[in-house]
């Protein structure tokens, strides 16, 4: 069996902020009406997490469950139990009206890490970052200059952001040159309160 | 800069993270139609300088259709609402009149 590597293999820079492509993780996305109580029990089930509202990103020690859409959610998980916990939501949802699918090889995860990683995202995406509106535990589907992506705070330095695997270099690439050395805007930093 | 709020998601879009979708509430005439009614639905569309209804997607985010009611000179939203409307919803025509008193769209005002 060929060995499975994620879109840039782990790479990492470090300028402004920390960025890494942090390697395979498990995506699982699961469509259908989420007020149907089997939808909502298969996805808190394969992501341990609870239910998340809208916008929302819920994490559990294996995994997380984050809020997609009205009608998308997506389950983070290990990337090695995907299949497995796959096979169980299958199972699970039988005949309802839903569909969930490994979408783990189709996308790139990075992580933003730093002081200034407000300051570097908002160079990137059209999203009020304030402190206090943009917040740990909220998801955004966004635009990471030309491309699609969505975006979370681990806590209040760390960011987490997923595009499209056949994009990763792309984000790679302009995430590189939002922290640059010698390029920081002090913006977020400039609005803590003290 | 053009900002609206996706009725499905809550997100505050810009501009950018959105795709025009041009004029909404078109009834649709197909196959069986008169010529006048095909012609109306193919090619008549509104230009009009000031109040505006149109279709947008989210298209850099939750991905679904919606749409706006807003004023092509001034640029004021006046609210938007979700897809699943043949027409506008009572209370955005009334913040509507309250602001542009007088105000026609096709078959409202």
């Amino acid at each position: 069996m060929s060995e499975t590597i994620s879109a840039l293999n782990n790479a990492g820079y470090s300028g402004l902020v920390r960025i890494d492509e942090t390697g395979l993780q498990g995506m699982i996305t699961l469509r259908g009406d989420l007020s149907l109580t089997t939808v909502k029990k298969v996805a808190t089930t394969a992501s341990g997490a609870t239910f998340p509202g809208q916008r929302q990103i819920t994490v559990s020690d294996t995994g997380a469950l984050a809020w997609m859409s009205p009608d998308e959610l997506l389950i983070l998980c290990p990337y090695e139990e995907v299949s497995d916990r796959l096979a169980k939501m299958t199972k699970t949802l039988g005949n309802t009206n839903a569909l969930a699918v490994d979408v783990s090889d189709a996308r790139a995860i990075f992580a933003i890490s730093g002081e200034d990683a407000r300051d570097v995202m908002a160079k990137l995406c059209p999203v009020d970052l304030h402190p206090e509106v943009f917040k740990p535990g909220e998801i955004r589907r966004t635009r990471l200059a030309q491309i699609a992506a969505a975006i979370w705070m681990e806590d209040d330095d760390n960011f987490r952001l997923i595009c499209f695997r056949s994009v990763a270099q792309y984000a790679y690439d302009v995430l590189k040159v939002a922290a640059a050395a010698g390029s920081a805007a002090g913006f977020h930093a400039a609005q803590d309160p003290v | 800069m053009l900002t609206l709020q996706c009725p499905y998601c809550g997100v505050q879009a810009d501009e950018t993270e959105l795709s025009a979708g041009g004029e909404a509430h078109i009834e649709r005439h197909g196959p069986g139609s008169s010529d006048e009614a095909f012609e109306e639905y193919l090619f008549a569309r509104e230009n009009p300088f000031g109040v505006h209804f149109e279709r947008w997607r989210h298209s850099y985010g939750c991905g679904k259709w919606f749409h706006a009611a807003r004023n092509t000179v001034t640029l004021e939203v006046y609210g938007t609402y979700p897809a699943q409307t043949t027409e506008p919803p009572a209370d955005i025509r009334k913040r509507i009149s309250g602001v542009a008193p007088g105000w026609t769209w096709r078959f409202l005002g």
